[in-house]
């Protein structure tokens, strides 16, 4: 009997690699882990996308809880992403900050008049800096920032009705007391 | 003469093109030195667009930008140090194709070893049990003989 079941352990440790190799199928490897959730938001004024000669300072947002949506004309997820976000702007809920990342100024202002501008503000970060300070690697990426301005949450790719819901709106409802 | 000419042709046209070359490539610094350092690093960090490539051998634009940025801050005197760090407090430790030793990544670093000793201690003990059986049950008189006529029939 137990020489029997000796002979059972590599199949039984076969089995566990295999249910950890199929765990593995189901991990999305775009999504990194982000070192900036929970951590104050960076600190930014660049030029607003609409006004040129204005700025707009990350610290205006100070004491709201308020969405940042990184986006660009050339992003094909963006245009995915988009309604949601025109139809969350309408609700005024929260407000949302457009960054406009490494973008052209013509292209980024068209592209809104054409599917609507749901933001508060929108910022142009031109060159990515922006961008760069926030770990930004893929557009759209999605951030939700508490009053007192630290990240508490980061979305990578473009978000889906469902999980602008559960994940988005219950962590801002929450935040906003 | 005609020769010389056309050799003189085909040389300027050998020496001309990779000047045309250097101006398509990607910018480098001019410091020989410091690009080395630079692409150094380059290698040892992953691009997070194509993750299975280091940002030192892909042409995304991600990849560019971020060579960009390590250059200009190894130009202005930052140490290597000071520019992984700037990267890890980004783009986390994901960047770095060499794990931090962390508890998080204990398992990753140790597990390696910790599999060789045990595998090392289970054979061990596996001949040793083995030894002990082989020596305690000699041959009895009918096995010798036959063994040594089959030896005889070689």
């Amino acid at each position: 009997m137990t020489r029997n079941l000796k002979y059972l352990l590599p199949l039984a440790v076969f089995g566990v690699l295999v249910w950890f190799l199929g765990q593995g199928l189901y991990l999305n490897p775009r999504e990194v882990p982000s070192p900036l959730v929970n951590k104050p938001a960076p600190v930014f004024s660049v030029a607003d996308l609409h006004r040129p000669e204005l700025q707009f300072a990350s610290e205006q947002m100070k004491g709201k809880v308020w969405i940042l949506n990184v986006w660009a004309s050339w992003c094909r997820a963006c245009r995915d992403e988009h309604p949601l976000f025109v139809e969350l702007g309408r609700k005024g809920i929260v407000p949302i900050v457009g960054l406009n990342y490494k973008d052209q100024r013509g292209d980024a202002l068209e592209w809104l008049r054409a599917l609507g501008d749901p933001y508060v503000a929108s910022a142009y970060d031109v060159d990515g800096r922006v961008g760069m300070d926030y770990g930004v690697y893929g557009v759209p990426e999605t951030y939700v920032i508490d009053k007192q301005g630290i990240i508490r949450y980061k979305h990578t790719g473009p978000v889906t009705a469902q999980s602008l819901q559960t994940r988005v709106l219950t962590l801002v409802k929450e935040l906003q007391g | 003469m005609k020769h010389l000419f056309a050799c003189l042709v085909l040389l300027s046209a050998m020496v001309a093109t990779p000047v045309v070359y250097a101006k398509e490539a990607a910018t480098m610094a001019a410091d020989p030195v410091l690009e080395k350092r630079v692409m150094a690093m380059a290698y040892e960090l992953r691009c997070l667009v194509c993750q299975n490539q280091s940002l030192g051998g892909s042409q995304s634009e991600f990849a560019i930008d971020l060579r960009d940025e390590i250059r200009q801050q190894m130009a202005q005197g930052k140490s290597d140090k000071q520019v992984t760090d700037f990267m890890v407090e980004r783009y986390g430790d994901f960047i770095l194709f060499k794990p931090p030793v962390k508890s998080t990544t204990l398992a990753l670093w140790i597990g390696p070893f910790a599999l060789l000793v045990i595998g090392a201690l289970v054979l061990f003990i596996h001949l040793k049990r083995r030894k002990r059986t082989l020596n305690t049950t000699p041959l009895s008189d009918e096995e010798h003989k036959r063994a040594e006529a089959l030896l005889d029939n070689k």
